[in-house]
Order: structure tokens, then sequence, then C-alpha cells
């Protein structure tokens, strides 16, 4: 790449490597919480009220949140087509069953406010199932990512590992949420869901972050590379101590009215955006690692020019609809109701 | 054994004929529910909010099912077509993309708010939200049919490096068969909703609701089925001689027209026999189809043997053309003795009731059929000069795809149960639920013995002549 002339074909694969990154991580949060609140779900009998109050946390957004997933495969597809190909069809398998997981949680959600009564434990069974579902596949595949798609014992070991740490992350995410929008007994069990889910978490955390420099020479180059170690050791070392403020935190709480009952949720966002930077420094600018790059992956550029005119004119009109939608419906969940 | 082309196509076929089942109905569903919400904002007439009610449980049913199905659709292609994004995704990529940035996050964001805000926005703005859910549905149609459009009628593009690459993306868009296709799937979605809510309110009132909201939706359904139906008779009418003029053999297996004929009777019935190369028991009207395709009576209609093996199989499409037109024909007479019989007598005879109630699905199977006829009538091309289905395959192993396609089949042959089951529910529950106001109520009057929302308005009104 010479120096002097940037031309199209050089950085529009960059921006659309961030626009990428944006949509998976803004899906890995939205998504995420209402994943967890699914994976949460407590089963029995007198519970139902409980469970009528969490879908509802979430029943304004769920649809809206989905839809970064799509935008997420869309940019990977419209941007990065050899990609898309590449790495959906060596995760052909739990493609599918991640997309039967989406299904059945996406339809029972609303099943079960219109199903007759005797029918409505069985779609919140299915609604619980299938949030488990997407979330382990999710976390599987990205195991397999990492891993390069390798199919032995250990990368399998891996990446079942990976699956457990992403439903725990969800599941945090999720609680965090929980404790945002209810309150009273409900907003207690949210607290004790939240905390061990968060242990779980930080363990997933901790092995996929210990083994991915291990096996992939390349990452670990990249990380302790001095002096640049200096600087990018703070990402996990943030990440590190908001577990940790989380924990104190939660010990702590519910406070008198209610008093920073949102900051959990800030903590495992800033989590999330840890972990997330993490992998992106750990292969960027590979999109299948060690095997394509961006640039040898990209669509041609009139394609993406094309896209990015559209993009900038409407993202910001999404985000700001967005923000509008959860300003509607801040505060608690609990007077929430379908219409 | 199937082999991974067959498994992939039946994999593909199932889950985009499952899919396409709700976005029809939610195209124009969206605006029937604008159009309940804004007479009910006009004329305070709280028979139309309960209409809107029942129709936006409906609505929210359905789109979820289209959303869920439609995100396996996205993934398909990476997990099935691999050859299909490489080789065109330069134009497939960025019209999905406008898919995504302008319908998907407007439905979602704007229906939450829908089902969820009644009690927290203003009215004005809860119908605004109805009108970007209606604008949401639509614009996407507009993108998907695009990029359907475009693989049927390439325009715009060169291919360099064995890729294709857009030059003119106005050309890509507005593609030769976009305008007619598009206009004809609106029509056919409006058609569908139309008897979709005609015989859903027709069935409530058979097991003997007495309120007034599902005779206003009938009535709403049909008058709008009346007018529809003849304007789609002309649309569909454009729509074939565009195919006639840049797909030529399509319309020859459609018509099932062996040799090319000056003065081409129209088909009514046959049966296509692909050994022999000849129809078998035809039932046909002397120069009828050179009439309509050519508008003379003596006009020339290529034949299928002009084509070569290079043509698509017959039967699907020679079938599939004649149930959609049929079924067109039916809903047409329907909805006029229908509107007819409401203009005469206010009301419909039993007979029509259950009639009505027969076709509540006849929208879905007529938008099928004709998907089929035009998509298979595409083949053996991908993207018609461009790409060949079998080139776009995966590589993935046919067991692969054999059990995606069992899990797939399961699910959607439960979900369809479930969905007519509930949608049987929300029937018969809405016609036990007694609701004060079953006689006219009095349009000056006040609005009081009525629910929260129903009052907003008058709330409104209130503080509007305090100010």
């Amino acid at each position: 790449m010479s120096t002097s002339a940037m031309t199209a074909a050089d950085w529009l694969p960059v921006v659309f490597i961030g626009l990428m990154g944006l949509a998976v991580l803004v899906y890995a949060i939205l998504d995420g919480y209402d994943l967890g609140v699914g994976i949460l779900l407590p089963m029995r009998a007198q519970d139902e009220p409980q469970r009528d109050t969490m879908i509802a946390s979430i029943g304004p957004f769920w649809d809206a949140n989905e839809t970064w997933l799509v935008l997420g495969v869309g940019l990977l597809l419209i941007a990065f087509p050899t990609a898309h190909s590449l790495v959906l069809t060596n995760l052909y398998i739990p493609t599918a069953i991640m997309l039967i997981g989406l299904i059945l949680r996406g339809v029972s959600f609303d099943f079960r406010a219109k199903a007759a009564v005797d029918h409505k434990l069985a779609w919140d069974r299915t609604f619980k199932g299938g949030s488990l579902l997407v979330s382990l596949t999710q976390g599987y595949m990205l195991g397999q990512y990492v891993m390069g798609f390798d199919s032995s014992w250990p990368a399998q070991l891996f990446s079942i590992l990976s699956a457990f740490g992403v439903t725990a992350a969800y599941a945090y995410i999720g609680g965090a949420w929980l404790i945002m929008k209810t309150e009273g007994e409900l907003q207690e069990r949210a607290i004790r869901w939240t905390r061990r889910a968060g242990r779980a978490a930080f363990v997933g955390v901790v092995a996929v972050s210990a083994v991915n420099p291990m096996v992939n020479p390349g990452v670990f180059d990249r990380w302790f590379d001095f002096p640049l170690v200096m600087f990018v050791l703070l990402v996990p070392i943030i990440c590190f101590f908001a577990f940790i403020a989380n924990e104190i935190l939660l010990r702590r709480l519910p406070k008198v009215d209610d008093r920073h009952c949102w900051l959990p949720f800030i903590n495992v966002l800033l989590v999330f955006l840890m972990c997330f930077t993490g992998l992106a420094f750990s292969f960027y600018p590979e999109i299948v690692p060690g095997e394509l790059n961006i640039w040898q992956a990209a669509a041609a550029p009139e394609s993406l020019m094309f896209v990015l005119v559209g993009a900038l004119i409407v993202v910001p009109v999404i985000l700001i609809y967005t923000i509008f939608s959860y300003r509607v419906f801040h505060g608690k969940a609990t007077d929430l109701q379908y219409h | 054994m199937l082999d991974t082309l067959m498994l992939s196509r039946i994999q593909f076929a199932a889950n985009v004929s499952f899919h396409i089942l709700f976005p029809t109905l939610t195209i124009a569903l969206g605006w029937f529910l604008l159009f309940f919400k804004v007479r009910y904002d006009k004329t305070g007439n709280p028979v139309w909010m309960r209409a809107y009610r029942f129709w936006v449980k409906v609505f929210a049913l359905t789109f979820a099912m289209g959303v869920v199905s439609g995100i396996t659709m996205s993934f398909q292609f990476g997990t099935n077509w691999p050859g299909f994004m490489e080789k065109v995704g330069n134009i497939a990529g960025p019209l999905l993309g406008y898919e995504v940035l302008t319908a998907f996050f407007l439905e979602a964001t704007f229906l939450g708010i829908m089902l969820f805000g009644s009690k927290r926005v203003p009215s004005k703005v809860h119908t605004f939200s109805a009108l970007m859910v209606a604008l949401g549905t639509t614009f996407s149609a507009f993108w998907i049919l695009s990029l359907n459009s475009w693989m049927q009628t390439p325009a715009g593009y060169e291919i360099r490096d064995g890729v294709v690459h857009a030059t003119d993306w106005m050309k890509v868009i507005f593609n030769p068969s976009f305008p007619y296709r598009m206009i004809h799937m609106l029509l056919a979605s409006g058609l569908t909703a139309a008897f979709f809510v005609a015989g859903l309110s027709a069935y409530r009132i058979l097991k003997g609701d007495p309120k007034q909201a599902p005779r206003l939706a009938l009535k709403t359904g049909l008058v709008l089925a009346a007018i529809l139906a003849p304007l789609q008779v002309f649309v569909g009418d454009l729509h074939g001689l565009n195919t006639f003029e840049h797909q030529p053999q399509k319309v020859a297996a459609m018509e099932g027209i062996w040799e090319t004929e000056q003065g081409a009777a129209l088909r009514l019935f046959a049966i296509p026999d692909e050994q022999a190369r000849t129809n078998h028991l035809e039932i046909t009207i002397p120069k009828l189809a050179s009439l309509i395709l050519t508008h003379h009576a003596d006009g020339e209609v290529p034949g299928l043997n002009e084509f070569g093996d290079d043509h698509p199989p017959v039967k699907p499409l020679f079938y599939g053309f004649r149930i959609m037109v049929g079924l067109g024909v039916l809903m047409l007479l329907v909805a006029w003795i229908g509107c007819y019989n409401l203009y005469r007598r206010d009301q419909l005879p039993g007979w029509l009731l259950k009639t009505t109630v027969a076709m509540t699905a006849s929208g879905w199977l007529a938008t099928l059929a004709g998907w089929y006829v035009t998509e298979v009538g595409r083949q053996p091309w991908l993207v018609t000069g461009i790409l060949t289905t079998a080139e776009a395959a995966t590589p993935v192993a046919p067991a692969n795809v054999g059990l995606s396609l069992t899990l797939y089949l399961v699910v959607y042959v439960i979900l369809l149960w479930a969905y007519f089951h509930t949608l049987r529910v929300m029937a018969l529950k809405s016609v036990k639920v007694e609701e004060f106001e079953t006689k006219e109520p009095n349009p000056e009057g006040s609005l009081t013995n009525l629910s929260d929302s129903k009052q907003q308005p008058t709330l409104e009104s209130a503080h509007g002549g305090k100010a």
C-alpha cells in the first residue's frame, strides 16, 4: 500500500469492518440482554407473574435487537462476500441450529401472549430453550472461529467452553438488565442471578483469553509486542476491574430509593466492550483467521461506496429512533402491557 | 439419493415459501392498521379502535413469524448458495443491505411502540408509528423485489474477472421487470390481507359475535378486494407482456405452447408431456393466447421447441399459472358478490360468510402459485444468463443439508399449525368478550364509558378547549 495515494479499495474495507464490528458489538449487547432474560426465566408454576414481567421488559425491543444480527451478517455478506461463504459453509450445522433457536424463541414470545392458558407454560419453556440454544451455538461458533474452524477434539473442547462462556455472559447482561427494569422480589432474584452469572462469565473470559494467544501464535506476538503491550494490557485490566467492581456493587444492591440500579448494566457493558476490543485486536485485519484478510475478501469498491452513502444517511436515523424508543420505555417494566 | 443441489433447492424453496406467507400479509396489513387508526382519530368511532386492537395482535404474531423466518433467509445465501454471493455479491449485497437499513430497523422499532406504547406516547405518535411500520414493510418489499427482478432481468452491470460489477445503480434497481413485479406483488399483498381480514371477521360473525368491529373489518376487506382484484387483472396482464418480451420461454411454458404458432389458442386445461413434447386432453379457446400476449388475433407466440432444452420444466409453470389465475377470478367474484350484498342488505347471507371463511388463505395460495411460476420459470438460471443454479450450490455434504432441511420442515409444520390454532383461539376469545358498545355509538356523545385509551382524544380535546 503506497502511503501517498490511499485508494477507495484500501480504505473502504477498513470502514466496513468497522461498521460490521459495530453491528456485532451492538448485537451482542442488545440481543445479549434479551437472550439473557430468556436464559434466566424461572420455570416453577408460581413464577408465572415474574415471567410475565421479565418478558414484558424486553417486549418492545427484541425485534429490533435481532435486526442487528441481520445487519451484522448482512454487512459480512455485502462487504466481504468470500468470507461470508467461507465462514457459513464451515459453520453449517451450528448455524442451522442457531436459526431454529431464534425461530422458536421469537415466535414463542408472541404465541405465549395469545395462546390459550394451558399452552402458555409450553411456550415459556420454548422461549427459554430457544434462548439457550441460540446462546450456546453462538458461543460455539465464536470458539470455532477463534480456532480457525479446527475439528480436532481440543478445538471442540475449547468451542464447548466458549459456548458456556458466551451463555454465561448473556445471562450476566440479562440479569443486569432485569436489575435496572424490575423492582421488589424479582429484582432481588435478578441480583443473585447476576452475581452467579458474572462469576461464570469471568471464568469463561479468562479461559478464552488464555487459550487464544496460546493456539494462535500471531495473536500472541501481537499482544506481547513491546512497547505496545503497556497500552493494550489496559484492555484485560479494565475488564478485570469491571468484573470486580460489579461483584462489590451487587453485594450492596438493592439500595434505598433504588439508587444505582442501572450501574451493574453499565459495568457489564464495559466488560462486553473490552472483550470485543480484545477479540478485534487479536484478529484485525484478518477476517477469516489465517486465511483471508479484509482486503482479499472485500467486494468491489463501487458496491461498497453505494452502500456507504446510504449507511451514512440511514444509520444515524436508526440510532435516533432507537434512542427514542428506549426513552419511551424508560423506567421499570412492571406496568408494561401488551396491547 | 438426492444430491446437495436438489436438497439445497428444496430447502430454499421450503424456507422462502414459509417466509413469504408472512410478509405478504404484513405488507398490506400494516396499511390496514394505519387506516383503522386514522379512521378512529378522525371519527372518534370506537369500533375502528377495536378493529385496530384485534388486528394489531394478528399483525404482531405474523410479523414475528416473518422476522424469524427472514433471518434464516439471510444466512441461506452463505450456507447453501455461496456461488451466488461470490458471482453477483456486488449487486445482491447492496440491495439486501438497503433493505436492512431502510426497512428492518424501522418496522421492528416502531412496532414495539405500537404494541407496548399506547399508554406511553400521545395518540398522534402512535399513529405515526403505525405509518412508519407500514412504510417499513413496503420499503422491504421494494428492495427485495428489486433484487429478485434483477435476477430475472439483469441490467446495469458488466462482468470483470468473472465477477459481476455494477455500472449503473438506477438501471440495476429499476431493471426491466421490476416495476411490474413490484406492483403485481403489492396488489397481491393487498388482496391477501383483504381476504385474511374478511375471512377471519366472517368466522367471528359465524361464531355468533354480535359486535360491530368484525362487521366493519369484513366490509373494509371486501371493498378493498373488490377494488384491487380488477386492478390486479390489468397489472398481471402488463407483467405477463413484460415477461413475454424478456423471458419468452417462461411464457411458452406457462401457456403450454410447444411449436411456434400464429394465432395461438389459450389452453384452459391440458396435461403437458415433456417426453413427447406435446399436450394431452387440451381444452382450448382459439386465438386467445395470441390476442392476450401480442394484442393481435394472429400474433406469433414462440413455442418451447425454439429454445431446445434451455427452458424451464413445463408442468409446474402450466399448472401454477392456472391455479393463480383461477384463484384470482374466484377472489374477484366473491368480493363483488359480497359488496353487492353489503350494498343491498348491509350484511352477507350465511353461505357467503362461509365462502369468505373458506377464502381466508386464498391470497397466500395464489401468491405462492405465482412465485413458483416465476421462480421455476427462471430455471436453469439462478441469475438469467449469468449464473446457473447448479453453479451456485454449496460444497457442503448432502447429509448435512438433509439434516438441516428435516429440522426446518419439522419446525415449520409445527409453527404453521400453531399460527392457525392461535388465530382461531384469538377469534373465539374476541367473540366471548363482552363490550359496552355493541350498539351504534353516538357520534356526538361522550366516550367516557369506554376503556382507557379511547378516552385519550376526549381528554386531549378538553385540554385543547381550555388552552
